[in-house]
C-alpha cells in the first residue's frame, strides 16, 4: 500500500489545492461574490450617505441683535461647516417664524444684545437656538451640532478657564467632536459584515458539501476532517481580512474618518474575532441538515444578536439587566469595545487587554467546541 | 378513435440550441403512450411544452383539444401530472393529500368526499388514511400519487419516471393501475428507464437528439430494428445520439 | 476483502429498520452486486462499509481492517461513489479530477493508466463544468474520481440509476475491465437485468438478503417450470389468467407474461383454458427464468 505523507504544514500543497478550489466556488458564484464584496462598500455607503445627508447643508437663519466681533465670528464658524449654510440674515422674532413656516430654513441662532460683552466680561452669555422639530430627531442632531460648533469655538478662544456656556457633556463626543455619526457605525458594520461573512457563508458552504455529497467522498478520503475543516475556513479567514481593509479604506476616504490607533493591533483583534466567528459557523454547519436551514439559523441566531446586542445600535447601558447579561456572551460585544478604542481614540493594548482575553477564550472555547462537534462519519 | 395530443411540427429553441425539433404524432384516446429517450434527448422539454408550462418556439399542438398557445388553463384542467421527483406532502396524512389535490382542482367538497372515500377503497389503504404520507414505503406513495393525479378526472395523465427505484413486484402493481385506468379511457403519456416497460405501451416513440427517431408499436418496432427487445432497439437508436446534455 | 457479519443499522431511534442482520463475504477480484429497490438497505450497507455510518450492532471488515476501529486505514484503500454523483458542479472536469487527486495525495499522472480508458471519452470536454454535463458523463466523471487513487475495492452506490440504456450499458463494460485490472468491485443497483453481469449478488429487500449466491445458481433455484404467455391483448389475457384457478402466479414481463401453476398442471390445461375463453392468438412457451423472475418470487414467498 501506498504511504501517504501528512505533515501539519500550512503549506502542504493538498491544502492549497483544497483552498484553492474553495476560492473557484466563490468567484464562480456570482451572488455570493456580491454579497462577499458588495455587502461591506454598501453598507458603508449607505450608513455614510444616510447619515451626512440628513444634516448636510441644513439652512439655518441668524438673529443678531449683538453684531459684534463674537457673534460673527461663530455665524462664519457655522457656515463654514458641512453640515450648515448660513442662508438668511433675520431683522426679528417674527421674520425667525415666517422662515421656519416657509422652509426657508431649518434652525435659527439668536445672539441676545450685548452678547460679547456679557462673554467677554461677565465669563457667559447665552445663544438661544431654535429648530423645527417637526422631525425631532433632525432638530435635535441639528441643535447639538451647532452646540458643538459653538462650544468648540468657545474651546479656541478661552484661554483661561472660565466658565463657559456648557451644553454638551456626553461622553462619546469627546471622541466625535463634530458629532459624525460614522465614529459609531463603522465598528459595528465591521463587526456585522465580519460576522455575516464568517458565520454564515463558512457554514452555507459545508453543509452545501454535505447536499452535494461530496462531504462523503472527502471524508472516506484519507484527508485528514482537521484538514478538511482548516480548507474549508481559510479562505473566509482571507476574505474576511479583505473585507475589513475595503471597509476601512472606505472609511478613510470616502467618510474622512481617521485611524487612530495602531493598525496591526486592529487586525489582530479582527483576526481573533473573524476566528470566533468562524468557530460559530462549523459548529452551525455540525447540526444544520440543508443550506438553507444554516442560513436561517445564522440569521437569527448570530446576525440579531450581533446587531441588538452589540452596542453598535442600542447603548447597551440602557438595556434591561437580563440583555445586559446575555449581551456578555455575544462575541461582537467585545470585539466592538476593542475597535471602537483602538480605531477611534487610539488607546493601545493597555487598555483593552480584558476584551482581548475575553474574546480569546471564546475563541479557543469555540473552536475546540466545534472541532470535536465536526462529524468524520454521516450522522442521520 | 379521437386523438387527445396532436402535434404539428412542435419546435422549441432556446437560443441558437434546438432542444426539440419538428416533432409530430398523435396519441389516442385511452392510448399508453411510451416517450422514451436518452439523458437530454428533450424528453422533459417536450412534456413541459405538452403541459401547457412553456410554449414552443415554433409548430402546432393541441391536447385534449386545446391550443398550447392560448388554452394552458384549460389544457391544465384537462391533465394530470405525476413525476417521481414531485410527488405527495410527505407531512400530511394520506386522506389529507387527496383533499388537498382534489381541492386545488376545484372539487366540491361532497365530490372530494366521495373521490377520497373512492380513492383509498380502490388502492386499499383506509387503515392507512391517517398515515403520513412519508411514513408509507416508496411504492405505495407512487401508486398513491399516481392515484391522486386522476383525481380530478384528466382526459391524459402525464407520468415521468414513475417507477423509479421501485421493487419488481410494486411496479407491476403500478402498472396494473396504468392499465386499469387507459381501460377507462384515460390516455397515459409514460417516460421510463425500465425498457420492459416500453413494452407495456401500446405505442411507443423514440427521442434522440431532439428528434422522434422512431415511433410505433413495440411489436413493429422490434421488426424493423431486427432487435428481441425493446432494449436492443434503443440502444441501436440511442447509440447514435452526438449532443450532450444542455 | 470484505466480510460483514450479522449487521444491524436503524434509523431514528430504533424506529426503522434499514438493514437486519446482515451477513455475506465478498472475495478479492470480485464483482459484487447488491440487487434491490429502494429501501432494501443497500446504502445503508455501503456506508457501513466505507467508514461512514457506524452499525448498531454485528461487525465487518474491508480488506482485513475493522470499519470501527480500523477506518483510516480503510479510508486509504477504497474508492467509493456515493448514490447521487457527487461532484463540484461549478468546477470543470479537469478541476474535479485534479481536486480529488489531490485530496487522495495522488496526481492525475501517476495512476493515469487505471482511468485512461474512461477519461479519454470525456477529455474532449475537460474544460467544461460539471453541472452542465449529461447523466452519463457525469457518471463517468465521477468513476474516475473515484478510481484516481487505485483503490484496491471499489464501492459504487446505484451508479447506473436514472442513466439511459447506452450509457448503461457502457458503465458495465468499464466495470468489466476494472474487474480485469484486479479490482474487488462492490456495486449496487434497482435493476434486475444488471444483477447478471455481476459474478455472485445479494438480492435484498426491506433491509434482509432474501438471497446471495452466483446468477446462474439464483436461477438454477426457480424450481417451478415458467411459461411465456403471449397475446395480442395483453392485459385482458392478464387479468384472464389472474382469475384461472390453476394460476399460482401471472405478472406481465416485458412483451409477455409470465405464469406458473399450481401441482401439476400443464400448457395443455391453459390452452383449454384460453380457447374457451375465446381468445385468439395467444402463444404459451416454456422459458428459463431470469433473476427477475427470481426475485418476484423471492418477493412473494417471504
Amino acid at each position: 500500500m501506498k504511504k501517504h505523507k501528512y505533515q501539519f504544514s500550512i503549506f502542504n500543497s493538498q491544502l492549497i489545492t483544497f483552498i484553492k478550489k474553495e476560492f473557484k466556488h466563490v468567484f464562480r458564484d456570482k451572488k455570493t461574490l456580491l454579497m462577499l464584496f458588495g455587502m461591506p462598500t454598501a453598507q458603508i455607503i449607505l450608513f455614510g450617505f444616510a447619515l451626512t445627508n440628513e444634516i448636510k447643508d441644513s439652512k439655518v437663519g441668524v438673529l443678531d441683535f449683538s453684531k459684534d466681533i463674537v457673534s460673527r465670528q461663530i455665524i462664519e464658524k457655522i457656515d463654514e461647516s458641512n453640515y450648515f449654510n448660513v442662508a438668511e440674515d433675520l431683522k426679528s422674532i417674527k421674520d425667525v417664524d415666517a422662515a421656519f413656516k416657509q422652509n426657508k430654513i431649518r434652525a435659527a441662532v439668536v445672539f441676545p444684545p450685548g452678547f460679547a460683552d456679557e462673554l467677554l466680561h461677565g465669563g457667559h452669555s447665552q445663544i438661544q437656538l431654535i429648530a423645527d422639530a417637526s422631525d425631532p430627531n433632525a432638530a435635535t442632531s441639528i441643535t447639538n451640532y451647532l452646540s458643538n460648533i459653538i462650544t468648540e469655538y468657545q474651546s479656541q478662544q478661552t484661554t483661561v478657564a472660565a466658565a463657559p456656556m456648557q451644553i454638551m457633556a456626553e461622553v462619546h463626543m469627546l471622541y466625535n467632536p463634530e458629532l459624525k455619526g460614522a465614529p459609531n457605525f463603522v465598528p459595528g458594520v465591521i463587526a456585522l459584515v465580519l460576522m455575516l461573512v464568517c458565520t454564515m457563508m463558512s457554514s452555507v458552504s459545508i453543509v452545501k458539501e454535505k447536499e452535494l455529497g461530496t462531504m462523503e467522498i472527502l471524508l472516506v478520503s484519507p484527508f485528514k476532517p482537521i484538514y478538511i475543516i482548516i480548507s474549508k475556513l481559510m479562505p473566509f479567514l482571507i476574505i474576511s481580512l479583505f473585507n475589513l481593509a475595503i471597509i476601512l479604506v472606505l472609511s478613510v476616504t470616502l467618510l474622512d474618518l481617521e485611524i487612530k490607533g495602531n493598525i496591526f493591533l486592529l487586525f489582530f483583534a479582527s483576526m481573533l474575532f473573524i476566528i470566533t466567528s468562524l468557530a460559530i459557523g462549523l459548529l452551525i454547519s455540525t447540526t444544520a441538515k440543508t443550506q438553507q436551514n444554516a442560513m436561517m439559523i445564522s440569521l437569527m441566531g448570530m446576525m440579531l444578536p450581533t446587531m441588538l446586542l452589540t452596542g453598535f445600535m442600542f447603548p447597551i447601558e440602557n438595556m434591561p439587566i437580563v440583555l445586559r447579561g446575555l449581551s456578555n456572551i455575544v462575541p461582537s460585544r467585545w470585539f466592538f469595545i476593542i475597535i471602537k478604542n483602538v480605531m477611534l481614540k487610539g488607546l493601545g493594548i493597555a487598555s483593552i487587554w480584558k476584551e482581548l482575553l475575553i474574546l480569546t477564550a471564546m475563541c479557543v472555547g469555540l473552536l475546540t467546541l466545534s472541532i470535536k462537534k465536526f462529524k468524520i462519519r454521516l450522522q442521520e | 378513435m379521437e386523438a387527445v395530443i396532436k402535434t404539428e411540427h412542435l419546435t422549441k429553441k432556446f437560443g441558437t440550441f434546438v432542444a426539440c425539433s419538428d416533432l409530430t404524432f398523435e396519441v389516442q384516446k385511452g392510448e399508453i403512450f411510451g416517450f422514451l429517450g436518452a439523458n437530454g434527448a428533450g424528453k422533459t422539454t417536450a412534456m413541459r411544452m405538452l403541459c401547457g408550462l412553456s410554449l414552443p418556439s415554433s409548430g402546432q399542438a393541441t391536447i385534449a383539444g386545446f391550443d398550447v398557445y392560448k388554452q394552458t388553463e384549460q389544457i391544465k384542467k384537462n391533465i394530470g401530472y405525476m413525476s417521481q421527483k414531485f410527488s405527495l406532502y410527505e407531512d400530511l396524512t394520506v386522506a389529507e393529500n387527496i383533499r388537498f389535490y382534489a381541492g386545488i382542482y376545484g372539487l366540491s367538497i361532497r365530490d372530494i368526499k366521495d373521490k377520497t372515500a373512492e380513492l383509498l377503497d380502490k388502492l386499499g389503504m383506509q387503515a392507512e388514511a391517517k398515515k403520513l404520507v412519508g411514513q408509507l414505503p416508496l411504492g405505495w406513495k407512487q401508486k398513491l400519487a399516481f392515484s391522486v393525479s386522476l383525481a380530478h378526472s384528466p382526459k391524459i395523465v402525464f407520468l415521468d419516471e414513475p417507477t423509479g427505484g421501485v421493487d419488481p413486484v410494486t411496479r407491476r402493481q403500478f402498472w396494473d393501475l396504468i392499465y386499469y385506468a387507459a381501460d377507462a379511457g384515460v390516455t397515459v403519456f409514460v417516460t421510463t428507464h425500465y425498457m420492459d416497460e416500453a413494452e407495456y405501451c401500446n405505442r411507443v416513440s423514440i427521442m434522440v437528439d431532439g428528434v422522434i427517431e422512431a415511433l410505433d408499436s413495440p411489436k413493429n418496432l422490434k421488426q424493423q430494428y431486427e432487435a428481441k427487445t425493446m432494449e436492443d432497439v434503443f440502444y441501436k437508436l440511442a447509440r447514435k445520439a452526438k449532443r450532450a446534455e444542455i | 476483502m470484505i466480510k460483514v457479519s450479522n449487521i444491524v443499522k436503524t434509523y431514528n431511534k430504533g424506529s426503522v429498520q434499514a438493514v437486519n442482520d446482515i451477513s455475506f463475504e465478498v472475495k478479492r477480484g470480485e464483482l459484487f452486486g447488491l440487487i434491490g429497490p429502494d429501501g432494501a438497505g443497500k446504502s445503508s450497507i455501503f456506508r457501513i462499509l466505507t467508514t461512514l455510518l457506524l452499525a448498531d450492532s454485528g461487525t465487518a471488515t474491508v480488506n482485513g481492517f475493522d470499519v470501527v476501529n480500523q477506518f483510516q486505514s480503510i479510508r486509504n484503500c477504497i474508492g467509493y461513489m456515493p448514490g447521487r454523483f457527487s461532484l463540484y458542479q461549478d468546477l470543470t472536469i479537469e478541476e474535479n479530477l485534479e481536486f480529488f487527486a489531490t485530496v487522495f495525495d495522488t496526481t492525475i499522472e501517476e495512476n493515469y493508466d487505471l482511468i485512461r480508458d474512461i477519461y479519454v471519452q470525456i477529455e474532449p470536454f475537460k474544460d467544461r463544468r460539471a453541472g452542465k454535463l449529461s447523466g452519463g458523463m457525469k457518471q463517468k466523471l465521477a468513476l474516475c474520481c473515484a478510481l484516481i487513487h487505485k483503490p484496491e475495492v471499489l464501492f459504487l452506490d446505484e451508479p447506473t440509476t436514472g442513466v439511459d440504456v447506452v450509457s448503461r450499458r457502457e458503465f458495465w463494460e468499464m466495470l468489466k475491465k476494472l474487474k480485469q485490472q484486479g479490482l474487488t468491485i462492490v456495486v449496487s443497483t434497482p435493476y434486475m437485468d444488471e444483477a447478471s453481469l455481476c459474478d455472485r449478488i445479494a438480492l435484498m429487500q426491506g433491509g434482509h438478503i432474501l438471497s446471495i449466491d452466483t446468477p446462474q445458481n439464483i436461477i438454477a433455484s426457480y424450481q417451478k417450470t415458467l411459461y411465456a404467455v403471449a397475446a395480442p391483448n395483453m392485459y385482458k389475457v392478464l387479468t384472464a389468467m389472474r382469475s384461472y384457478e390453476q394460476t399460482e402466479s401471472c405478472f406481465a414481463f416485458g412483451d409477455c407474461l409470465h405464469l406458473t401453476l399450481k401441482g401439476d398442471s400443464t400448457i395443455d390445461d391453459v390452452s383449454k383454458y384460453i380457447t374457451a375463453l375465446n381468445f385468439t392468438d395467444v402463444q404459451i412457451q416454456e422459458i428459463v427464468p431470469d433473476i427477475e423472475d427470481c426475485f418476484i418470487k423471492l418477493l412473494k414467498e417471504n
